[in-house]
Parts: structure tokens; sequence; C-alpha cells
């Protein structure tokens, strides 16, 4: 795993990794490392909260295991299960050859072997790596539970089997978009960022890193549209993913700049509700103006 | 510095951070020792982060923590805590005009025995004219009502008597019977209430109503955790945290603390759009019972009001509008406000009287 020395030097790497981490966030990750404290990031959609686990895992040469949470979400799909199938070939297996020692066999059946490792049990049990768990809440209160005992003593606890330790902690990034207030407990146990919607400048390196090919120009314009967009009255504000898909499906239709109406065409990558599009197409020629001005 | 200079500095600061309104903890105070010990501890920048990441835990405490980082490492005093004006809920609810004569023949010990003639009449007056005994009485009754959310199928399962085969419990069984064939075991679906989501109106023209909407709400709060409240005045307070105090008198002397614009008027469609932005569409209106409060009264413009509306029909399961004044004879939905939301909503109530309340909490219920 490559030792990370400061928060400035980690964002270098997250740099070479095409992710562009700002002071806040590079600090907040190079704590998180540092540490062992989980990193709980919070903040809008498309921000670049599940992205930052990827470029991390890179960054560190480790591999990313992501458990995307839902409701219902439960201990067999997100901690660990037993292998039935198995298990019973394994019994019959031992009726053939005669085994009746029925202890023997009960222990047998309850090993290591024939538990599956679900995401939370294989990030414990795999050194290093970068554990992603995505969207915590859209998981139950429930489940939170389950969450609190891994990540405040990376254990897990099987009855039949005994408590599971990690021998070094992952390296965790929970998200949330906020749909519900997550219990101060499973807070408390990690660091908090917020991740706002980055500046004009920030977010045309951003396309200008993530997609080689675009223009200066459409850059520019790209970011323009969004930062305005995001003060503007919308049902959903766009993200920087949501830049990055415009700017993608204007290069796809040949764009240079932000031509007018190649991007009428693809701002369905842009904004998701017909209301947003319809207060916003006919102010694109506005846009178009100021950024060949511009 | 030295780690005992660091600590007293953390430790101070999070004393000023803590009378900036941070709940920032003895815990989270020692995460912050921890996190400077990682970084230059020198270096104003370095501090800031390792604060923010470990002190903080919302959004809502961002801004504090700034306004008091400011203060406390230019050497300045910790800001004072912004007053909040309290206004007390018992005087909110208007004061009957007529109160019973002190040894009289309806004071003693007649007033504790509710008789059921009594209550029958009690449960169908108007909460805005209750004497103060009656009033009493009427919110212990609130309090006994449980308004729970139609319910829905949850993704989790339990096992039953008919429905999918248990794999699981199945394959469980068959290991205990050392492999001979055992019944199947099977499962349904669990069914849980669906989340409910209360907004009252707490503006002029509702203030006799705003006291029994809001014990309402702290009954069904208190019984339900995931229910959210709401309420709307000159703006939005989200008073879900101030609910969940045990005693309702308490719950609302907190609530009275946290909203601060009683009274006053509504600009109803501003205030709904201020909500679903915030919190309604990113999850809590989804697929839960919105019961809304409020006279309809719009200050502001009612199309906007209506685009709203249907905004919050489209999210929630079921959209149901409380207005206590529907009751009083010859009463016509004639407000712009209440014209424009009609069209977007499932059920319409009283919500004037003790009966109406419960029968809101049925038509919540779905029955």
């Amino acid at each position: 795993m490559t030792d990370v020395t400061s928060p400035d030097h980690l964002a270098g790497l997250l740099d070479a990794q095409g992710y562009l981490a700002d002071e806040g966030l590079a600090t907040a990750a190079f704590l998180a490392i540092r540490m062992h404290r989980p990193l709980f990031c919070e903040g809008d959609a498309g921000v670049g909260k599940t992205a930052l686990a990827g470029a991390l895992a890179a960054v560190l040469g480790a591999p990313l295991i992501r458990l995307q949470c839902y409701e219902g979400l439960d201990a067999a799909q997100a901690l660990y299960d037993w292998d039935f199938p198995r298990q019973l070939l394994h019994l019959r297996a031992a009726e053939a050859v005669g085994v009746t020692d029925a202890d023997r066999i009960e222990a047998e059946l309850y090993d290591r072997r024939f538990l599956v490792a679900r995401p939370l049990l294989q990030a414990l049990e795999t050194d290093p790596c970068v554990l992603l768990v995505d969207e915590v809440d859209r998981a139950d209160d429930e489940f939170e539970a389950f969450l609190l005992e891994v990540l405040s003593d990376w254990t897990i606890t099987v009855p039949e089997l005994g408590t599971i330790r990690a021998a070094t902690p992952p390296v965790v990034i929970v998200t949330s978009n906020r749909t519900r207030e997550v219990h101060d407990a499973l807070k408390r146990r990690c660091l908090y960022h917020w991740l706002g919607h980055p500046g004009f400048d920030r977010e045309v390196a951003i396309i200008r890193r993530r997609l080689p090919d675009v223009t200066d120009a459409l850059a520019h314009g790209v970011a323009r549209v969004a930062a305005d967009l995001r003060g503007e009255d919308l049902l959903k504000p766009p993200g920087v993913a949501e830049s990055l898909d415009w700017a993608e499906a204007m290069l796809t239709l040949g764009a240079r700049d932000l031509d007018v109406d190649l991007a009428a065409a693809s701002l369905g990558a842009l904004l998701k509700y017909r209301e947003d599009q319809d207060l916003v197409v006919g102010r694109l020629a506005q846009w178009a103006v100021t950024s060949v001005a511009g | 510095m030295t780690a005992a200079e660091v600590t007293a500095t953390v430790v101070g600061f999070a004393r000023t951070l803590r009378a900036a309104g941070v709940s920032a903890g003895p815990d989270r105070v020692h995460a912050m020792v921890a996190a400077t010990g990682h970084l230059d501890a020198t270096r104003r920048r370095d501090v800031y982060w390792a604060g923010r990441l470990t002190l903080c835990g919302s959004p809502d405490d961002l801004e504090r923590y700034d306004r008091a980082f400011a203060a406390y490492f230019a050497g300045e005093k910790a800001p004072p805590v912004r007053r909040v004006q309290t206004v007390d809920v018992e005087r909110a609810v208007a004061v009957p005009t007529r109160e019973p004569a002190a040894g009289g023949p309806m004071d003693g010990e007649d007033l504790s025995v509710a008789t059921a003639s009594r209550l029958e009449i009690l449960r169908h007056r108007d909460l805005a004219a209750l004497t103060a005994d009656d009033r009493d009485t009427v919110r212990r009754l609130i309090a006994a009502i449980d308004p729970v959310g139609q319910p829905r199928l949850s993704r989790r399962h339990q096992s039953a008597a008919r429905g999918g085969v248990d794999a699981r419990r199945t394959v469980r069984a068959l290991l205990r019977s050392s492999g001979e064939p055992a019944r199947l075991q099977r499962r349904a679906r669990r069914v849980r209430p669906r989340r409910l989501v209360l907004v009252v109106d707490v503006s002029g023209s509702m203030q006799p109503y705003a006291d029994p909407l809001l014990r309402f709400a702290h009954a069904a709060a208190r019984r339900r955790p995931g229910t959210e409240v709401f309420t709307l005045g000159t703006r939005l307070t989200r008073v879900t945290r101030e609910m969940r105090v045990r005693e309702p008198a308490a719950a609302l002397a907190a609530v009275s603390r946290a909203v601060p614009d009683w009274s006053g008027g509504t600009r109803l469609g501003e205030l709904l759009q201020a909500f679903l932005d915030r919190w309604g569409q990113r999850g809590v209106a989804r697929g839960a019972v919105v019961v809304l409060a409020s006279d309809g009264w719009e200050r502001g413009d009612a199309d906007h009001l209506g685009t709203q509306m249907a905004r919050l029909h489209r999210l929630a399961h079921r959209v149901v509008w409380v207005n206590p004044h529907r009751a009083q004879p010859g009463y016509q939905p004639m407000t712009a406000g209440m014209l424009a939301a009609l069209p977007h909503v499932d059920d319409f109530v009283d919500g004037h009287s003790l009966a109406a309340l419960e029968q809101l909490a049925e038509v919540i219920g779905g029955r």
C-alpha cells in the first residue's frame, strides 16, 4: 500500500488518478487513512462522493469493495451467509463414508470454508482494501446497527464460528445523499465531510481532466451553464457527474463549443426533469453567446 | 506547541463551539486531538480541517463551526448564542371567553370525573372555543390518539404459514435433522406502516388550532419513529427533533423555542417548495402519507401553490389536507390557495374538534 505523508501529497496522488480533490477533501481522506476512521461523505447527488472511493483505491493500490445500500438490506447480504448447498453436500458425503460422530460433523459443517463473505466481511479479511458503503441513507435503521459493530471494532461476530477481526482496518468511505438523517452514533465514529459543488475553475479543470478531447471553449461553456443553473430554482440542480455527462454527450455529437442546437439536443444528460429543461432551453442561446464572447 | 497545549486549545475551542450550538461531545473532541496529531498543529488551515472533520456532524453545523473557529482563533470570546424568542404555546391557544367561576358548581372534583355524555359533547366541540378545564381533558385525549400510516409491504421478510419458500430456514432445519428432508419453511414480506409527514401551518389565521394539531403530531411522532413534523409560518421549520421529548407540554415548549415565527402570514407555495426541495424530494415525502394542516390562506401566488401541490402529489402516497375552518357552517373552499391546492389533495378533512382529529387518524391509516 502506498504510504501517504500529507494531505497535499494525497491530493497530488489523487490528481494523478484524474480525481481533483480540494484541500478539505484531501485532508479528510488523509485523516481517514492515517486515523483508521471511516470518512462519512455527505452532499448532493453527483458531487463525486462515490468516485472518491474509486480514486483512493487506485492511489493506495488496494481493491475496492462496494456495498450498495437499500431498504431491507440484511446481515446475509451485507456481512456473511452460510453456503447451505455445500454444507448439505458435505453432510451427505460424511454419511456416505460412514461418519456417525454427530459432534464432529457439526463442527465441520460450521467451518470457515462454508462461510460466504459478503462485502463487510470481505473488507475485514482483505488487507489492504478500500470499503465503500454507498448511500447509507437508503438502508434502514436496523442496518446501521450492523454497521456500527463493524466500523467501531473492526470485528464481525458469527455465532457458530466466533469473532472475526481485521488485521488492519480497511479505509472506509460512507456516503449519504441525506434523504434522511443518519443516526448520531454512526456519525460519531466517523470523520464528517460535506461535499459542495465545485467552483467554476475547478469544474473546468475536472471536465478537462476527465474528458481530454473536450475543447477549452466547450469545457468553459458547460461549467458556466452548470454553475449558473445551481443558483437557479431547479427541481434537480446538476452535479459534476451531470456536467461531465453533458460535456461527453456534446463531444460525441461533435461540438467544439457550446453549440445551441447540440446543447438542446443533449440537454437530457444535464437535466432530468421536464420542468427544468423547459426553463433552460430558451436561455441556451444567451449562454452560447456569452461563452463565445468570454 | 506541546501536546498538552494542543489539547488545552482544542478543549477550549470545543467549549466555544458547544456554546455556538454544535453538540461536540467528548469523543469528538478526543478525535480532534488525534487528528491534529496527524497534521501540523501550528498551521491554521490544518487545525481548521482537523476540527471541522471531527467536531461537526451535519451541514447545519458547518456555518456555526466557521463562526466559532474565526472567533476563537482570532482571540475573541465566543459569540453570544443567538437568542431565540420564546413563545408560550399555552398563550398561543385562544383564551376562552368564559372562565368557569371559582368555587362554582363546575369547579372541584366534578371536573376530574369526565362523564361519558360530557366527553361526547367535548369530542365535537370546536377546539378554538374550549374552556381551560375542557382543554386539559381534550389534550389528554389527543395524546391518546394513535395515528399510524397506511400499511405497505416491506422489503424484509418474516416466517409465515404460506408464501415463498424460505431457503435459508428450510436448509437450516434440514441440517438439524441430519439432512433428512424436512418441512418446507415459508416466508412472506413483512408489513410496515408508511411514513407519516405532518406539516402544520402556525400562521395567524390558524392560531387557535396550532396547539391541538401539534399535540396530534406529537402523539404520532412519539409512537412511530420516522414520523416527520414541520411547521409553516413566515418560514419552514423542521421540528421532528423537538417532538422526540416525551411529555407533550415539554415537547411543545421545545417546538415553540425552535419556531421563530408564530402567527404572522404564510406564503404557502414558497414554503411548500422549500419543504420539497430540502426534504420532500430527497426521500421524506416519497411513498409517505403527507398531512398538511392549513386554512389555505395564501398570501403569495396561488398558482405557485398549485404547482408545488402537484409536485407533492406525485411524490407522496397520499396527500391529506386538514382545514379546521372547513367545519364552519356554510364553508366553501373559496380562498385562492385552497382552490389551487384541492385538485392535488386525496382527502380533505376538518380537524377542528377532537372527533375530527380521531377521524383524521383513521384517514391517515387508510381506514
